[in-house]
């Protein structure tokens, strides 16, 4: 009876399932005291309200891009820490007794998993967020209060994924979850499910989010703004949302049927029952490539604002660029196949993969050669996203070398699977996106906050990353060609790898140097923020994102733009004649703050939580609870509020823009 | 006059240290790779000796694209820096129609040159392509375990656990499955990979042109004790396969691998010891296939028949 009561309401959740080795443990303890530090420093200094008005509620893509940003520097520094447990069990080959295979093999899964969906899209939704919408001219995204539930459902999957370090345990299957390995007879407890949900919340607020900027994009854009007068880094965020549309409702539908074989025994993917494992790695491949580009195409869109804008020049070869960024995304869906060319295909299938691989290599060394070219009769300054970009080509274009090598099918047999994958992987992705996502953020920071980032740290920062970076990813390379697969938690001494695994955990260990001195930068440059203060312009930049005030008004714009030509900020502060006139304000419509989102995310979380432990309660309570909100938001009216003319007028004397 | 000199001495000192840290970096990777086995760029099989040219061929292509870019990165930005003020500057360059069709067309060329290279080798290294030999090939069934690995000689009636006896110079037949979450097969000094999946078989064909111990590894995560699936294969010579497989035959010590011992082998367990068999049960690989067809599937362990004992 009371067995009965209790599985009713706690489904398969127990108490030891909040046991933890000792690691994990201290991990959930940190995280959990974090919490509880944060949430006391609110009540002590009453800024709860606050909290609540300013940032959860609120429908303002600015700061929703402040909280996106957020989010995924804490979930860097989580991803970071994981990597330096599995650097750190390899170094040692194990004799530390550091991890064990299963906790070892939950660290890689999740180390993935975060750093793909909680830290690159995160920050990739956070700089669409901030810039978008300014850099065309809009106020405001199209769909604000969707953009504040994806924020929410970001958030909630963010959540579920960090819960195992607290409660139950996360998947041993690796990032992308293979079955039959993921399913219910080999992976029997919450991991999977852990992961699966964790990414299919999260996932559901990225397609929204992906809708979202491509709808902006297409109609917000301000009077006279043509497709081809739009800044590259528009043309990379249309790109990347495009992908976003057509890729995430594939990981929705696979992640959808691995549950359901999981849950109710279906058999899509199970190895028997007519189920077949190779569909979903199809499939998940089917999403999984475009999202290869959907994180690297704005990192592209943010170098080629930053080499512009530091080499006081046009970009070299606009239209070049915008035809290399479309090729990309549509050569991008017809690739997936060659992450498994091992899997038996026949040589026609393979060659064809193979090949279509390579042709993607064309328009990205098109960009590259066009980025190198911005530079050619410019006047070219070494500044800290400059250095970026330079760090960025460099390991561009090794990775696109090893690349190329994995793209002829007979040579990637050899490959495959191998830490020689692992290094080029990681080469594109920290050396594309994150290193563009620090250009990004060092080049934007003043934009919204009034003072620059410190120059000096910022570049000890890089030089640690870069160095640090050769040193973590090159041993891995030679160790794929001595034969080291990934995912070992311990190996034969005998083979002579551990000099190698050393040298990569020393690198990452530098690389946390690098990230220490980013966050010494950014404390230091708030504390000293007075010697760091700019104008609206610091950079002497190009799109029409810093023609509005520093920090941007709630509105940003008083008065739309128009446009008449690329980069119209450099030709309008060529023509110097913009202030000549007195600017003629109207009445401005902005969306009221909605605590609907949050509220979506909290019932998306109670439905996550309720379908990993079997408490179908909490999930009839959490569906409900998201399909009465959204009622409720759709029904009522009202949503938005006017700030009249002399409203706008009057902040705008009292900011003396006029 | 003085400042010029302290920012000479500066660059002097910048320079220095880069390189230090550069022969130091260099210095480090030659202590730590010298002597080690390259099985994938030394390879001792026909098929990775293919495919380690083909990585070569490969990578040399691409260094007509890289050796450029790193040239012109580098002498662009030094030549363009801001201080340099001699240097030409025309802010309002947005391009060359020239310069733009020359690297779309070099890539292209390139990537012509590659596509062919690439559909020849595809098709020559197709690992289901049996390799032409005089010699008749050997054939070995692999099946991957949790977490372990059976390899079958069905014509030698003699089944090993955790390592593979091969003669040298002859064509090696494998079919590979699982009975077990999907792993992948690799032995980089003889051939590039495979997948084994459960309810499926698989092909690769290798030949191994030395005699010698060679190490292989399972290549994709199936679960808790992956990392310990190694095993070893022995590059014997003609006559000492031939006399490893019969004594193994006949031997009157060797283990019975029987349907019952097979279920007993299969169930989860890390397992890392090498063991002979004698095969009892000829179609064995077939059955392990056919377990995850019938209705109701792997969860049937017995599914495989009974046979007569010994």
């Amino acid at each position: 009876m009371f067995q009965n009561i209790q599985e009713l309401v706690f489904g398969r959740l127990t108490i030891e399932d909040f046991i933890h080795e000792p690691i994990m443990a201290g991990a959930g303890i940190a995280m959990v005291g974090g919490l509880l530090l944060a949430m006391g420093a609110l009540t002590f200094f009453k800024k709860w309200k606050w909290l609540w008005k300013n940032w959860i509620t609120t429908l303002d893509p600015k700061k929703i891009g402040v909280m996106y940003i957020l989010v995924s520097v804490i979930m860097l520094l989580r991803g970071l820490a994981d990597a330096m447990l599995l650097r750190a069990q390899q170094a040692t080959n194990g004799s530390a007794e550091l991890l064990s295979s299963d906790h070892f093999q939950q660290i890689f899964s999740a180390h993935g998993s975060i750093m793909i969906f909680f830290v690159a899209m995160g920050i990739i939704f956070g700089i669409f967020n901030l810039i978008i919408p300014s850099q065309i001219g809009a106020r405001d995204v199209a769909f604000p209060f969707l953009n504040s539930v994806s924020f929410w459902l970001f958030a909630a999957g963010m959540i579920l994924i960090n819960a195992p370090l607290v409660v139950g345990e996360f998947s041993t299957a690796g990032w992308l979850a293979y079955p039959p390995l993921s399913g219910i007879e080999y992976s029997p407890g919450v991991g999977v499910d852990y992961w699966i949900w964790s990414l299919q919340i999260a996932g559901i607020g990225s397609l929204l989010s992906g809708i979202n900027f491509f709808v902006t994009i297409l109609k917000m854009r301000a009077p006279g703004m043509k497709m081809m007068q739009m800044p590259i880094f528009t043309w990379s965020a249309l790109s990347s949302t495009f992908l976003i549309m057509f890729a995430f409702p594939i990981l929705t539908a696979t992640l959808g049927l691995l549950s359901l074989d999981r849950l109710i025994d279906t058999n899509f993917f199970t190895s028997d029952g007519g189920g077949n494992p190779m569909m979903y790695v199809n499939l998940i491949w089917a999403w999984g490539h475009p999202e290869v580009y959907i994180l690297v195409l704005p990192a592209f869109g943010i170098f080629s604002e930053v080499v512009a804008t530091f080499s006081r020049k046009k970009l070299f070869g606009y239209t070049s660029m915008v035809v290399a960024l479309i090729a990309i995304t549509f050569l991008s869906f017809t690739v997936w196949l060659h992450h498994f060319f091992t899997m038996g295909s026949g040589a026609a299938v393979n060659t064809f993969f193979g090949i279509m691989t390579m042709i993607i290599a064309i328009p990205t060394g098109v960009k590259v050669f066009n980025w190198i070219f911005t530079m050619y009769r410019g006047r070219v300054t070494f500044t800290t996203p400059m250095l970026w970009f330079m760090g960025f080509i460099v390991t561009f274009t090794i990775g696109g070398l090893t690349g190329v090598l994995m793209s002829v099918p007979p040579a990637d047999f050899q490959f495959h699977n191998s830490l020689f994958l692992v290094a080029h992987f990681h080469t594109m992705i920290v050396g594309g996106v994150l290193f563009g996502a620090f250009a990004g953020f060092t080049y934007w920071f003043p934009k919204f906050t009034g003072f620059t980032l410190n120059e000096r740290l910022g570049k000890y920062a890089f030089w640690n990353w870069i160095i640090g970076f050769l040193l973590a990813f090159v041993p891995l390379y030679i160790l794929g060609f001595m034969g080291a697969v990934r995912r070992l938690d311990h190996y034969d001494a005998s083979m002579g790898w551990q000099g190698l695994f050393i040298v990569a955990g020393v690198g990452v260990a530098i690389i946390c140097v690098g990230v220490g001195f980013q966050v010494l930068q950014i404390v230091y440059s708030i504390i000293k923020r007075k010697e760091n203060r700019v104008g609206t312009d610091p950079w002497g930049a190009r799109t029409l994102e810093w023609s509005t005030a520093t920090p941007p008004a709630e509105y940003v714009f008083a008065t739309i733009p128009e446009v008449t030509s690329r980069d119209q900020f450099w030709e309008d502060k060529k023509k110097k004649h913009s202030a000549v006139f007195k600017p003629k304000y109207e009445d401005i419509w902005l969306p009221k703050n909605s605590g609907a989102g949050p509220m979506i995310g909290v019932f998306a979380l109670a439905f996550g939580v309720g379908i990993i432990w079997y408490m179908w309660w909490l999930v009839i309570i959490g569906l409900i609870g998201v399909i009465l909100t959204i009622i409720i938001r759709l029904t009522s009216d009202e949503t938005e509020e006017k700030l009249t003319a002399a409203q706008v007028a009057k902040h705008e004397l009292k900011r003396g823009t006029v | 006059m003085r400042k010029e000199k302290k920012r000479d001495f500066r660059r002097v000192k910048q320079v220095g240290i880069s390189s230090l840290i550069a022969i130091a970096i260099v210095a480090l990777f030659i202590f730590v790779t010298h002597g080690r086995d390259i099985p994938v760029l030394d390879p001792k099989g026909l098929i990775a000796n293919q495919e380690r040219d083909l990585i070569l061929i490969t990578f040399a292509l691409g260094m007509l694209v890289v050796i450029p870019v790193f040239i012109m990165l580098f002498s662009i930005a030094w030549r363009y820096r801001a201080s340099n003020t001699k240097a030409k500057y025309e802010p309002d360059m947005d391009g060359s129609r020239g310069l733009e069709a020359l690297w779309w067309t070099i890539p292209c060329l390139i990537i012509i040159v590659l596509s062919i290279i690439t559909a020849v080798s595809t098709h020559a290294l197709d690992p289901y392509k049996p390799i032409s030999s005089s010699v008749q090939p050997v054939k070995i069934q692999v099946v991957s375990m949790n977490w372990k690995w059976l390899f079958i000689y069905p014509e030698e009636g003699i089944a090993t656990l955790n390592y593979m006896n091969i003669p040298k110079d002859t064509p090696i037949e494998l079919t590979l499955t699982s009975d077990a979450p999907m792993n992948s097969f690799w032995v980089p000094a003889l051939a590039g990979q495979i997948y084994t999946m459960a309810g499926m078989s698989t092909k690769l064909h290798l030949m191994a042109d030395d005699a010698g111990t060679f190490n292989g590894s399972s290549a994709n995560i199936s679960g808790d004790g992956f990392a310990d699936m190694r095993f070893k294969v022995n590059a014997l010579s003609e006559v000492d396969y031939k006399k490893w497989a019969f004594d193994n035959f006949n031997s009157t010590t060797t283990t019975l691998l029987t349907a019952d011992s097979y279920n007993k082998l299969a169930e989860d367990r890390k397992d890392a010891s090498e063991k002979a068999y004698l095969l009892m049960d000829h179609d064995l690989f077939k059955e392990i296939i056919d377990k995850y067809m019938s209705p109701g599937g792997s969860k049937i362990k017995t599914a495989i028949p009974e046979k007569a004992d010994h």
